[in-house]
């Protein structure tokens, strides 16, 4: 409604009807006048929240990371200073960091592999019921319980579980061995190697991949795909050509996801995999027994970072109007 | 409208229903494990099968504390999410102001950035405020990203509620409270069921942020993680993990259901 709109209805109402009665009545004209007022009474209370209890202690903890410790007596020095900056960037650490964004860029990689055929199937295939189940279908892993999620993982990849008893079923356990005999990826049994680590990893964010990745292709007329066949495309030329380029803004909308949630994830590496650190497992040890809250807060500084310049690449990208 | 829909070809069908099975089978898993008689390890296939763990399970008054303090937890936070979410979404809907996209921006941003920021954010405040840790410091976090699960769902349905209903309310003499009651209320009201079943789920099976704001406290999800980082008793754990799925698939079931006729008529009002 324009302002015009609204000042016209008001005067409209000034001359012709007396104003209403009671406290209720007076309160509701009140606010039809003036309509920033109502705008301001609702607005107040959620900004309010957000404002102090998140966007305070976020501004609270970015604070702290400009604090240093006391390495002898373990007190935290208040006084403006970048040498937990500096420690931040001693080889360990720049190691942790790395390992992170290395694993999230690969989870992210595999999830669109796995999430594509998905997401595909539902967006141009399914119809009636099947759209229905296949919504089903992804809305229920997505919302079921985080940690239920992870144990199911840890009751797959134990050394006695169901992937073992699987894989001697079909004779291939010499190829498990072989994967796990590897550096890097490999380690003691799949639950305490990198392999475990990236599989729940893509298990746990994949839905979030496959709904924005559907909601592009959705947009995708069907005979889009038709006419680069009649023309003479084979299936993966038109794929390379049409669908992927058209699905892009949906894959990074995902990513987003995917690579957010993996940067900061702490539970995961720590129930699953080794245990070499990942970025949330440093942030969280250093608050916890270490005491280290400067650090740990410098620590958080970088998953912000990144995510900064992943959502404004991704802004250019347009992939925020396919969320 | 497609006479021409083929079917798909077969190596998509397979891709498709492999992903979707990859994405099912382990939490079908976790059902079968809730009645094995193996004890200490995981091993498959259980040598038997039994239902004792559900009463052992019953009996043991740590999980029930657990699951009351979730419960409870989960209860205030979606009421103070329902509230804050609902104002949120009418100012935005409403009317277009000055930093109206700031505002959304600042709803989605916790859950945006990763919830280890989050609950280290918190718990670094608590601190610095000296305030103590209780159910309050739990919800204070619960409640601020459960707006964004409410302000989602009501956002999409105020888009739906036209304009001139509101109008022709006010046309007869209704007034802004009697409006909202009667003309605003019954259209956005299963949305905020919708919104609020699924910021219980969210808050229900939360633990990233609560491990830094609860303090020794126990929520079911951190008595799960507990477990699993040290586990005592294995066939309690599968029990519970059980019950957390059934528990967590009824209110999105039920969410599910209160949107879909909605959303089928989305494009008729536009």
């Amino acid at each position: 409604m324009t302002a015009a709109d609204v000042a016209h209805r008001v005067g409209a109402k000034g001359a012709i009807l007396p104003d209403r009665g009671g406290l209720w009545g007076h309160l509701s004209d009140t606010f039809w006048r003036r309509p920033k007022l109502l705008l301001f009474l609702m607005l107040a209370p959620p900004v309010l929240w957000l404002g102090i209890v998140y966007l305070g202690s976020l501004f609270a903890l970015l604070l702290q990371s400009f604090f240093s410790i006391d390495e002898f007596s373990g007190m935290i020095n208040r006084q403006f200073t970048l040498k937990t900056y500096a420690d931040l960037l001693q080889p360990s650490n720049i190691d942790i960091i790395l390992r992170t964004v290395v694993m999230a860029a690969v989870v992210t990689l595999a999830s669109v592999v796995v999430a594509f055929p998905i997401a595909y199937y539902a967006a141009r295939y399914a119809r009636g019921k099947w759209k229905a189940l296949f919504y089903l279908g992804i809305m229920l892993p997505l919302w079921s319980s985080y940690l239920v999620k992870i144990y199911a993982w840890k009751l797959i990849l134990a050394k006695e579980g169901i992937l073992t008893w699987f894989f001697e079923k079909v004779h291939l356990m010499w190829l498990v061995d072989a994967w796990l005999s590897l550096p890097i990826v490999g380690g003691n049994s799949l639950s305490f190697s990198f392999t475990g680590t990236f599989i729940v990893f893509v298990y746990v964010w994949l839905p979030f991949m496959i709904l924005p990745v559907q909601a592009s292709l959705e947009r995708v007329p069907a005979n889009l795909v038709e006419a680069s066949s009649d023309l003479g495309a084979t299936p993966a030329q038109t794929f390379r050509n049409v669908l992927f380029p058209l699905a892009l803004p949906g894959i990074v909308a995902g990513s987003i996801f995917t690579f957010s949630l993996t940067l900061g994830d702490y539970i995961i590496p720590q129930i699953i995999g080794n245990s070499q650190l990942f970025i949330g497992m440093a942030v969280y040890a250093h608050q916890g027994t270490a005491g280290n809250i400067p650090l740990a807060a410098a620590f958080t500084v970088v998953p912000i970072v990144v995510m900064g310049f992943y959502l404004w690449g991704a802004k250019r990208m347009g992939a925020f109007d396919a969320l | 409208m497609r006479s021409d829909l083929q079917s798909a070809p077969l190596s998509l069908k397979i891709a498709a229903a492999a992903g979707l099975l990859f994405l099912h089978l382990p939490i079908l898993l976790i059902f079968v494990y809730a009645f094995t008689t193996e004890e200490k390890s995981y091993q498959w296939p259980p040598p038997g099968f039994t239902t004792q763990w559900l009463a052992v399970t019953w009996n043991r008054p740590d999980v029930w504390q657990a699951l009351g303090l979730s419960v409870q937890v989960g209860a205030i936070s979606t009421a103070i999410a329902l509230v804050l979410g609902t104002l949120c979404a009418a100012a935005v809907s409403g009317s277009k102001f000055f930093g109206r996209e700031t505002i959304s921006l600042l709803v989605i941003l916790p859950i945006a950035l990763p919830g280890i920021i989050t609950g280290i954010a918190l718990r670094s405040a608590f601190s610095l405020a000296e305030i103590p840790f209780s159910m309050w410091t739990i919800i204070l976090g619960h409640a601020t990203f459960c707006v964004v699960v409410v302000y989602n769902n009501a956002v999409a349905r105020f888009r739906r509620v036209s304009g001139s209903l509101v109008e022709a309310s006010m046309d007869l003499d209704a007034n802004g409270f009697q409006t909202f009651r009667y003309c605003i209320l019954p259209n956005i009201g299963t949305a905020l069921v919708a919104g609020g079943m699924l910021a219980f789920a969210l808050s229900f099976d939360e633990v990233i942020v609560t491990t830094f704001t609860a303090g020794q406290q126990q929520t079911l999800p951190i008595w799960m993680l507990e477990e699993l980082v040290r586990p005592r008793q294995r066939p309690v754990t599968n029990v519970v993990a059980m019950v957390v799925v059934l528990v967590t698939l009824l209110p999105i079931l039920a969410a599910y259901y209160l949107t879909r006729d909605g959303d089928q008529i989305a494009g008729s009002g536009k």
